[in-house]
């Protein structure tokens, strides 16, 4: 749900409204006017939609910083980037505030429950990026000691990169933002026609 | 560092001390390594330190699979009024991993033992708190050996691609 702003308008037209809102609460404007009044000024919605709107543009990351995505992660709240513009500048520092955990570098076997009970610990909904090629598929590090992201909890988006730049952290987020406003871009799929082709089966 | 003829000259003294206790001498590339006897690294160190090494600088671990015995322990040691480094190894095999510790002469080598033991699965007797330090207590096997499988995902590359690719063609 997009917001529209009205144009603004002339002084004329201001003091005119002015004066049919003064009528309307005099109970002056019957009939036509009246009904023209007040379609002027209700926004209909769905409360759902209003949520889903609002949730996705508040979304509070946790203060959580794995590797060196991290530093990527935090230069998202810098001036340049200013992530403050999507209303996700709130980053919290208690898994209970938090509503989006960044995975922002490579997870390792030990560090695993850890991450997995910060993410049990926030509360619904909630939603998670696997931020760089680390904790998607382990990227460099892909040894005895590393686990994937996937592995132990569930992840809603991946950035690819390493370390993805801020710009793409960026992308990110809005992707998600758009998938929990239940509008989900398909990218590429939608220009080709692939949609139902995101699933991979081995062998098939 | 000593030179060639310094190293044979410490190895001298030393074998003098205790006969068994110098294996081998290597100089390569200017590193002067004593090929020590497991039993006697002890006294071996200690040895050297009245001949001025006072300072354990660092205590590693290494796997040399394709020779025999297959570990390997790395005491590197240096004399900080001559600036002079020496480095003391020893081997032992996979079947009988068994070093004496020097952490109660050298306190500096507790973290470096556990490291090693949870690296190479070297047990160093008579260390107060041998435990994992690196990878989780329940973890089993020692990753950094050589014949420990890689782990990860597994991930194509084109060097061990079965077929060729589809774009190649």
């Amino acid at each position: 749900m997009e917001v529209v702003r009205q144009p603004a308008s002339e002084a004329a037209d201001f003091r005119a409204r002015q004066l049919k809102a003064r009528d309307m609460l005099r109970g002056d404007l019957e009939g036509q006017d009246l009904d023209k009044y007040v379609e002027e000024r209700v926004l209909t919605t769905t409360l759902d939609k209003a949520v889903d709107w609002a949730r996705g543009n508040s979304l509070f990351p946790l203060t959580f910083g794995l590797a060196c995505c991290a530093i990527e992660m935090m230069s998202i709240v810098g001036a340049r980037l200013d992530i403050a513009r999507f209303g996700f500048e709130a980053f919290r520092a208690s898994p209970r505030q938090a509503d989006l955990l960044i995975l922002s570098g490579r997870v390792s076997i030990k560090m695993a429950p850890i991450v997995r009970r910060i993410y049990d610990q926030m509360l619904e909904p909630k939603y998670a990026i696997a931020m760089g090629a680390c904790s998607s598929s382990m990227g460099v590090f892909n040894n005895y000691a590393i686990v994937p992201a996937d592995k132990f909890m569930p992840v809603d988006v991946h950035v690819p990169g390493c370390p993805p730049r801020p710009e793409a952290l960026m992308h990110g987020i809005i992707q998600l933002r758009s998938m929990v406003q239940h509008d989900p871009s398909m990218g590429w799929r939608e220009r080709y026609g692939g949609e139902g082709t995101e699933e991979v089966v081995p062998g098939a | 560092m000593p030179d060639a003829t310094g190293l044979e000259l410490l190895a001298r003294d030393l074998r003098e001390r205790d006969a068994a206790s110098i294996l081998d001498t290597v100089f390569f590339r200017g590193q002067a390594t004593l090929i020590a006897a497991p039993e006697s690294i002890v006294e071996t160190l200690e040895a050297l330190r009245e001949r001025g090494y006072r300072f354990l600088a660092s205590v590693h671990g290494s796997d040399e699979y394709p020779h025999e015995p297959r570990l390997a322990v790395h005491y590197q040691l240096l004399d900080m009024d001559a600036l002079d480094r020496v480095a003391v190894k020893l081997r032992v095999t996979v079947a009988e991993p068994r070093v004496p510790s020097v952490t109660p002469q050298w306190p500096t080598a507790d973290h470096q033992e556990r490291e090693i033991f949870d690296m190479f699965g070297v047990v160093f007797d008579g260390h107060p708190d041998l435990r994992r330090i690196l990878m989780p207590e329940d973890y089993e096997g020692h990753p950094q050996r050589r014949d420990f499988p890689i782990g990860g995902e597994p991930i194509l590359f084109t060097h061990n691609e079965t077929t060729t690719p589809r774009w190649f063609a």
